[in-house]
Order: C-alpha cells, then sequence, then structure tokens
C-alpha cells in the first residue's frame, strides 16, 4: 500500500509538512506537495532514496476543475530498485512558476522548455527558457483548456459531426 | 598576429542525414563544433491536443504516426496504459500476438536505423539490404492489419482481429533467415576499417552522464547500463520470455550498434518463442463496457451492431485517476502518462517520446568533433521526428 511505499515513507519522516496529499491508484504511487518544498524534495529522493531517471516532467491544467489551476508531474525512476514514483505540485495561475529542475537532472532542460511553450508556466533559473516545439513568435500556449483546438481567431471545437 | 572567429553554420531541416525535419544551428571553430543548437517542431501536429477531445479508441490511430518507423509499438504503449486505467484483462492469444508484433516492430525499426545510419556514414550496400528484409515486416504489418505502416491493429481488450492462418508460417519463414542476414550486415560492418574509425570512440557518454540526461533504451545501455523494462518491469506477459539485455563497455557508437545488433537477435528468439507459445482463443477481452464485439456479431446480429455503435461513437467513461505507462519501444522507454476526470475521453493525454529526451544529448556528445562526426551521433541516436514534435 501507499503507506508502505519506501518512499512515502522517508518523505513523511524528512517533509511531513510540505506532503499535502498520497495517492495509490493501480499500483502506482503519487504524492502531491507543497511547491515550496519541491527542490529540496527531488533533491532529497534523487540523492538519499536513488530515483536517478527523470523520466518525464510535464503540466496539467485544471481549469475552472481546481483552486489552483495547473498541477506539475514529475515521474521519477530509480534504476538500481527498478521503483517508480509520481511528484505532483499545484502552480497558481497568477504567479506561474516554478523552481527549475535542471540542477537536479539535467534531463528537465527541454522538458520544462516544453511544459513553457504548451502551458506558459515559467522556471526560475533555467538557463534557455525558449519555446520548442511552436515557433518562437507564437502567441498563447496550445495546451491550456482555454486555448480553442482549432487554433485562434476560430470558431470553438464543439465536437466531431460524426 | 593572426585573429580567429567562429563560424555559425545552419544544417536542415532539408538535410539528408538529420532523418526528416531536424534543424541543427552549429558553432564551429574550423571545423570543430563548438555549440549545438537544435531546432524541434517542424511536424508538431498536437497529438497530445488533439487526444483532450476524442474518445480512448479514437486516439489510437493518432499514436501510429508518432514514431512511424514502429507503429506497433506505439500502439502497445497507449493500449496497455488504458488497460491499466480500466483494469481490463487481456486473453493470452491476444498478449502472445502483440509480442510477436512488438518484437518484428523493433526489428522493423531497427533495420531502418542500421540502413540509414550506415547510409549515413558511407555505407551504402547495407541500406539496401537493410530494406529488403524490411519490406518482409511491412508484408507481414499488411497482412494482419491491411496497411504498411499505419497499422491501428490492437484494440483496448485485446486485437482488432485474429490473425490469419498465413500469418505464422510468414512470420516464421522471416525469422528463419533474418539471424543470417543479420551475419551479412555483420560482414558488411563489424570489422570494417572505415566503419570502425567513424564508429569507435564517436559520441560518447558515460553512464552516469547519459542517467543524468534521461537517455533510455539501447542508447543508455551502450554506455553500460543493465536496464530493460521488459526484464525490469515486465508488461504484457514478457515475464515470460527469455531473452539476453545486451549491454554496452565503451559508451561509443560502435557500442551502441552492438548492443542493436543483439537486440534483433534476441528480438527473433522473442519471436519464436511466441510463436510456440500460439494457442487458439479468442482475441478480445470479454469486457462489453469497454470492448468492442467480435466482427462476427457485429456483422451477424442486431445487438452486435447496437454494441460496435455504442463503444465507436461514444466510448466508455473511465474511472477518475491517473496512470503511466512505459513499454520498451525501439528507440527507449515510450510512456503514457493518462489523466482521467471519470469522463469519455481524458483530461490530459502525456507521450514520454524516447526520441525527445535522446535527442537532447546530441550537443553533450558532439562537442568538440567534426561535423562529419556529429552524422553519425545523429544515427546513433536513433531519433524520429515525428515522435520528437508529436
Amino acid at each position: 500500500m501507499a503507506e508502505n511505499n519506501r518512499a512515502v515513507l522517508k518523505l513523511k519522516e524528512k517533509f511531513a509538512a510540505s506532503i499535502i496529499d498520497v495517492v495509490e491508484f493501480r499500483d502506482e504511487v503519487t504524492v502531491t506537495v507543497k511547491k515550496d518544498a519541491i527542490t529540496d524534495i527531488l533533491m532529497f529522493l534523487k540523492q538519499s532514496l536513488q530515483y536517478n531517471l527523470l523520466t518525464d516532467l510535464t503540466a496539467v491544467d485544471y481549469l475552472g476543475k481546481k483552486e489552483e489551476r495547473f498541477m506539475m508531474v514529475y515521474q521519477l525512476y530509480s534504476i538500481p530498485n527498478k521503483d517508480r514514483l509520481r511528484i505532483k505540485t499545484p502552480v497558481n495561475e497568477v504567479e506561474c512558476k516554478i523552481p527549475s529542475a535542471i540542477p537536479v537532472w539535467a534531463t528537465a532542460n527541454w522538458l520544462e522548455r516544453e511544459v513553457y511553450d504548451l502551458f506558459g508556466i515559467t522556471f526560475d533559473n533555467h538557463p534557455d527558457l525558449r519555446r520548442i516545439l511552436m515557433t518562437d513568435d507564437w502567441v498563447g500556449h496550445p495546451l491550456r483548456k482555454d486555448y480553442p483546438l482549432q487554433g485562434p481567431d476560430r470558431e470553438p471545437y464543439k465536437g466531431r459531426l460524426s | 598576429m593572426a585573429t580567429t572567429e567562429t563560424m555559425t553554420l545552419n544544417m536542415g531541416p532539408q538535410h539528408p542525414s538529420t532523418h526528416g525535419v531536424l534543424r541543427l544551428v552549429l558553432e564551429l571553430d574550423g571545423e570543430v563544433i563548438t555549440k549545438v543548437t537544435p531546432h524541434i517542431g517542424y511536424l508538431h501536429r498536437g497529438v497530445e491536443k488533439l487526444s483532450e477531445h476524442r474518445t480512448y479508441h479514437q486516439i489510437l490511430p493518432l499514436t501510429d504516426r508518432l514514431d512511424y518507423l514502429a507503429p506497433m509499438s506505439n500502439n502497445l504503449g497507449y493500449i496497455l496504459a488504458v488497460e491499466k486505467l480500466m483494469g481490463v484483462e487481456v486473453p493470452e492469444r491476444a498478449e502472445t500476438i502483440r509480442i510477436i508484433m512488438a518484437e518484428l516492430t523493433r526489428l522493423q525499426s531497427h533495420l531502418v536505423w542500421i540502413a540509414c545510419h550506415a547510409l549515413d556514414i558511407g555505407a551504402m550496400t547495407v541500406f539496401i539490404y537493410a530494406f529488403r528484409e524490411r519490406e518482409t515486416v511491412m508484408e507481414i504489418y499488411e497482412l494482419i492489419s491491411g496497411a504498411r505502416m499505419t497499422s491501428n491493429f490492437f484494440r483496448v481488450g485485446g486485437l482488432s482481429q485474429d490473425v490469419p492462418d498465413e500469418f505464422i508460417k510468414k512470420v516464421s519463414d522471416f525469422i528463419d533467415v533474418m539471424p543470417g542476414y543479420l551475419d551479412q550486415y555483420e560482414g558488411l560492418l563489424t570489422t570494417n576499417p572505415i566503419w570502425l574509425k567513424r564508429t569507435v570512440g564517436n559520441g560518447v557518454i558515460s553512464a552516469e552522464d547519459a542517467i543524468d540526461i534521461g537517455l533510455t533504451g539501447p542508447a543508455l545501455r551502450g554506455s553500460g547500463v543493465d536496464w530493460d523494462l521488459r526484464r525490469d518491469n515486465p508488461y504484457s506477459g514478457y515475464d515470460k520470455y527469455q531473452f539476453k539485455v545486451p549491454v554496452g563497455e565503451n559508451c561509443d557508437t560502435f557500442d551502441r550498434y552492438k548492443v542493436r545488433l543483439v537486440e534483433m537477435r534476441e528480438a527473433c528468439k522473442i519471436v519464436r518463442q511466441g510463436l510456440d507459445k500460439l494457442k487458439p482463443g479468442p482475441v478480445l477481452a470479454d469486457y462489453p463496457q469497454v470492448c468492442y464485439p467480435p466482427k462476427e456479431s457485429v456483422y451477424n446480429s442486431i445487438e452486435g451492431l447496437i454494441h460496435h455503435f455504442k463503444i465507436a461513437s461514444e466510448g466508455f467513461p473511465a474511472p477518475e485517476g491517473e496512470v503511466y505507462q512505459g513499454v520498451e519501444a525501439p528507440k527507449g522507454e515510450l510512456g503514457f502518462y493518462i489523466v482521467s476526470d471519470g469522463g469519455n475521453k481524458p483530461e490530459r493525454l502525456r507521450i514520454r517520446p524516447p526520441s525527445f529526451v535522446n535527442l537532447q544529448a546530441i550537443e553533450q556528445m558532439s562537442l568538440g568533433s567534426m561535423i562529419a562526426d556529429l552524422v553519425a551521433v545523429i544515427g546513433t541516436l536513433d531519433i524520429v521526428l515525428g515522435e520528437i514534435d508529436r
């Protein structure tokens, strides 16, 4: 169960005040933490618990569904222990920024550029925060829920006609 | 006193060795590379955005178009993620056929890799040979799914249809001859002095750096990290198969070449084991809320037709929650992360493309080498732009 997960036990010991929620679903453990402790937690997970591979870093837009609009998601993997852990942290729309994870894993560089490009979340201390998939002069962030599927200045998508 | 300055050179997006539409801006000191800035996104189609507006069954054809050299691996990763979310059990026959096809896909993808990689660095013959063998895999694709590339063959809960009778013989014949062809490629390359000059010591990246930059798949194993998702976090019944995981030592392009060749031989063995395991049985789970009905019932009964129509038009609601499923695609770890809010469409579908993350290592692997060596690095990373740009 989630309570017995090796990472959850250690995190509860060390960062008890920063943990918002621990969920287990389909044998996958997700820990939601507060944003101000994110770098410390990621660094601790990498250095002390051998989560040495940052598999993925992305964001989810919960427009109108959650109080804090964005959720950053870090998928971690430990090659020595062969287990996964998902860390999430909420990011609010007004501030819309989070510390970069590049000091912990170099992988984060392009993944954070992609989140910046498609969601508009900025990363503090990112050395090269440019758009990556869209062109440099693109306006808007396509993966936001309020960005129309068929592009800007078009009728909003109302579902497939078929 | 003479002064020197660096030169900026644009490479791509229409450069033959950039495998699609990759653009690199190079800073050169003479012919030595001092900086590489990749520009990607030329093939961006917004697959993740599109997926938020489609039902789970309707997303599957989009996944064919990610890594278009390995369509069935993409199908498998996505389908497994949805099955995990829905808690669907897949019949044994379907699982076995999935593994056979996933490994044939690995062969196909590696054949294109060896063909283009060799062509890029001057060994043209291999290209012709490897594409000849790839054609057989394409024929098998066509035999079972009707399409050579965009197969769209797997379904949530199993397969779209059972394979025809010729399938076993065709695959079996191919697996019998393939190791001999691999010997041919090795005869052309492994001891070829030009090949050795171009690959040994090229694109070196240490195991520690490789993990830090997020390399996965053969590119990581070439750096000596013994890790393969098929063995270490088995999915789709891979734990019932015996195979070796090759690992390199010198972290260079030549070792990654050797790793991929052994992977192709192991893929042949896995396919053989799969054929031996193949027994008659259903190929689609009996889970009417989620799965399509069998084709016979769609064509021959009104209930089946209504059932098909409901699943095709409405899809199915997924439980609220989130899942991540990673599979060992030919190019590395391909992951699908689905966030469901309880509706019949995903709230968010994130694709973790191996090529995107692997391409990030290009600067580290080519700094201080010549432009020609950069071409070898692009080949050894085995990138596909359809997957990078999504």
